[in-house]
């Protein structure tokens, strides 16, 4: 073979792999346009000031995979159709540990939609996140609280709109079991408490619970102490103990996570239909709250989101199977609100980004994507409840929204990783399985980074 | 993609053509060389680049920062989340091969010429063919709980089997150092099946006149095993032995599927995940990688002198 023609023959070969290659790829999910959300018209001249966007792309990155990512997808619709700007969605499990590394290696997508503010300074100081264009904070300044806007800024620069919202401080039960048994939804926490007791006597396993989830197992429990921290000790403490002012095993906490353990370590209370104390290590969080349905249990207490738990036919209403409480406060006059969110965090500044960030930190984008979806709310002032068709994201939207509630954020997502998302979980599992409390707050509090 | 494939196209071109303007004995060499060059340049890139910076890595602190020296390493050595970690290591590497390996012997010597061998042989080997997460999924409902109460009916294989003997069921994934025996099992009913496939090979290749001249000699079975197969076939036992042994060390998914490193079943592979990713302790995690790769390097040196000196004979 003379050389001359061996590379021509390498460049053939060359050709026919790519060719073959590229038959392969490129065959696009089709989506069904029949949502109502992509009929649903935007204000188009909000974003001519961002210049012509035809034929300009934006990636988006989260932790929402399917179904529930359709719900996003059309939610841009009206954006994509009023700009010409595609939007390309990309949903991972592992989001959280994928972005950063995305964003340490020079890969980010444009939008990055994180869902702990903990996470947001984390890709914050990569230096590779950029500052929300003045709009946006316009827009946050109109339609969030204050605290709201404070989660998405570092060092005194703000990074991105909240986009949904979730209520953790709800407590699961079954409306007919409460009517049946004469029941009343408790107002304080010595009424929860009374109302835990009185099912003991009515011989029933109050309460269900479970926290395994994987390499966060252990999580629902400190949505609890969270819970429990914010009632007992109001917001002022809380904050001073997610930003470390207070120690982890200072006497707030460690009371914090005894009154926690009066329900959770408690046999009379847990664990209806499951198990003993014990198992509630090893059930999942997903499966934990589906007795209530088969009357093993009566409560449990978990987030908003939970609704999508529950089989298909179950009537989640208020005079359906199952519905949600609030957590009571400690005594009638405090409404504290454990809950998360999440926030979208661009690492792009062109203008199809900033247009497209502005586009979702508006009332409009809030009140589309409602429609759209099941088990999401967005703490946005001008989302209306009624947009939205489920009864618990509607419950969940009333109380975030409720001008005397104080809403906090999940502290653990807060937390520096070590702690909140590492040392934090594993001694809530140790805790559940039998350690004492102080043991489990002195290694909480030993593993926060000096 | 496009132009990935482009440009590796590119890249075969260029090569293939340098590599034909030499020709003769002398150029030889040089078309070796350019053949090479391209893998050469990619172990830089993607192994010998990546281990330096970890190693570099682990004398800093969680944020990458600030030299810390050896601390990660006391760490690892002190602490006591991480001595669990080394323990149940050890308690794998020392357990899972030689478990697997004599299974798998012992299968492989009891099947051997039986009557449907193949069919004996796929019914182990099977569990080759599932991936390490789909095996630690079927694993997780062997061992799954039910509580002991009036109406629940258990639907794991092992509460089962222990209500049926009138116990009670346990919560087999949560107390050490159960669970991580327990884990274990899952990888030895993987890995066994290879331990019988390679061992199995090998007691095919003794030749049949030493089998014989054994037989003349009016050997029992076990003086057969004995002093006949196991000598024969003592290379590719320590091949098995070796080859699953590495494998133990790096184990991650079964681990990370059935526990997530919950319930102290940490291993070194998955609690370096954990730290890097998760914890967001780059220093500790890389200290954890290093750590790993002293420890496989002993086995893997062994395994290639012990290959060389067999294939030298």
């Amino acid at each position: 073979m003379s050389p001359r023609f061996r590379s021509a023959l390498a460049g053939t070969l060359g050709a026919g792999l790519v060719l073959g290659l590229a038959a392969c790829g490129g065959s696009d999910d089709s989506n069904d346009d029949s949502n109502t959300a992509a009929q649903s018209s935007i204000d188009c001249n909000l974003y001519k000031e961002f210049g012509d966007l035809k034929g300009k792309t934006v990636t988006v990155f989260a932790s929402i995979v399917t179904p529930e990512d359709k719900a996003y997808k059309d939610s841009y619709k009206p954006f994509e159709q009023c700009t010409g700007v595609t939007i390309k969605y990309e949903g991972d499990k592992s989001f959280e540990t994928q972005i950063l590394v995305r964003a340490k290696a020079g890969n980010p997508p444009d939008i990055a939609i994180v869902p702990q503010p903990g996470l947001l300074q984390q890709l914050v100081a990569t230096g590779k996140a950029v500052e929300a264009p003045a709009t946006v904070s316009a827009n946050v300044d109109k339609w969030w609280g204050k605290d709201w806007k404070a989660y998405a800024t570092v060092d005194g620069k703000f990074y991105g709109a909240p986009s949904g919202a979730n209520v953790k401080s709800l407590v699961w039960y079954s409306p007919s079991e409460f009517k049946e048994s004469g029941y009343a939804i408790p107002n304080t926490l010595d009424e929860l408490k009374a109302l835990s007791d009185k099912m003991v006597a009515d011989k029933k396993k109050p309460w269900c619970a479970g926290i395994a989830s994987g390499e966060a197992t252990g999580w629902p429990i400190t949505d609890w102490q969270e819970d429990f921290m914010l009632r007992l000790y109001g917001p002022e403490t809380y904050d001073k103990w997610v930003k470390h002012e207070i120690p982890f095993n200072g006497p707030e906490s460690t009371a914090a996570l005894d009154a926690v353990g009066a329900y959770l370590k408690n046999p009379a209370y847990v664990n209806g239909g499951l198990g003993d104390v014990k198992s509630i290590a090893t059930t999942a969080f997903q499966d934990a709250g589906l007795p209530i349905l088969e009357g093993t249990c009566s409560m449990h207490r978990q987030a908003s989101f939970y609704a999508a738990n529950f089989d298909k036919g179950t009537k989640v209403a208020e005079d359906g199977d199952v519905f949600a409480f609030y957590l009571p406060g400690k005594d009638g006059t405090s409404k504290p609100v454990l809950g998360g969110g999440e926030f979208n965090l661009a690492f792009a500044d062109r203008p199809e980004v900033k247009a497209f960030q502005t586009y979702l930190s508006t009332d409009t984008w809030a009140n589309i994507k409602a429609k759209a979806s099941q088990g999401w709310v967005s703490a946005n002032k001008g989302l209306d409840p009624n947009n939205l068709s489920n009864p618990v994201d509607k419950l969940a939207a009333v109380i975030l929204l409720d001008p005397k509630a104080t809403f906090r954020f999940d502290g653990s997502d807060m937390m520096p990783a070590a702690v909140g998302s590492n040392a934090y979980w594993k001694q809530a599992t140790s805790w559940i399985t039998g350690q004492d409390t102080v043991t489990t707050v002195n290694n909480i509090e030993k593993a926060w980074p000096k | 993609m496009f132009a990935a494939i482009l440009l590796f196209a590119a890249v075969v071109g260029i090569i293939l053509f340098i590599a034909g303007r030499f020709g003769g004995r002398r150029g030889d060499r040089v078309v070796a060389y350019s053949y090479l060059a391209p893998t050469l340049l990619m172990l830089l890139v993607g192994l010998v680049y990546p281990g330096i910076r970890t190693i570099y890595e682990s004398f800093f602190d969680a944020a990458g920062d600030v030299f810390i020296g050896l601390d990660n390493y006391q760490t690892i050595f002190t602490d006591k989340d991480q001595l669990t970690v080394l323990t149940n290591t050890a308690v794998w590497v020392l357990l899972t091969p030689f478990v697997a390996t004599a299974i798998g012997l012992l299968y492989a010597v009891l099947v051997d010429k039986a009557r449907l061998e193949s069919f004996a042989k796929a019914l182990i080997f099977m569990p080759m063919a599932i991936s390490f997460v789909g095996a630690s999924i079927i694993w997780k409902f062997v061992y799954a709980y039910r509580p002991d109460q009036a109406n629940v009916k258990q639907i794991g294989l092992l509460n089962q089997i222990v209500v049926w003997m009138g116990g009670t069921p346990q919560l087999w994934l949560l107390d050490w150092p159960l669970n991580t025996l327990l884990l274990i099992v899952v990888m030895i009913w993987i890995q066994a099946g290879f331990a019988m496939t390679v061992l199995s090979a090998a007691i095919k290749a003794i030749p049949g006149d030493i089998i014989e001249a054994a037989r003349l000699d009016g050997v029992s079975p076990w003086g057969m095993f004995r002093f006949v197969t196991l000598p024969s076939i003592r290379p590719a036992v320590v091949v098995v032995l070796t080859t699953i042994g590495i494998g133990t060390l790096k184990v991650f998914d079964i681990v990370r599927t059935m526990t997530g490193g919950q319930y102290d079943t940490s291993v070194i592979a998955n609690e370096f995940y954990s730290q890097s990713f998760r914890s967001d302790n780059q220093g500790l995690g890389s200290a954890l990688a290093v750590l790993l790769f002293v420890l496989v390097i002993p086995i893997v040196a062994y395994n290639v002198r012990h290959i060389r000196r067999s294939e030298s004979l």
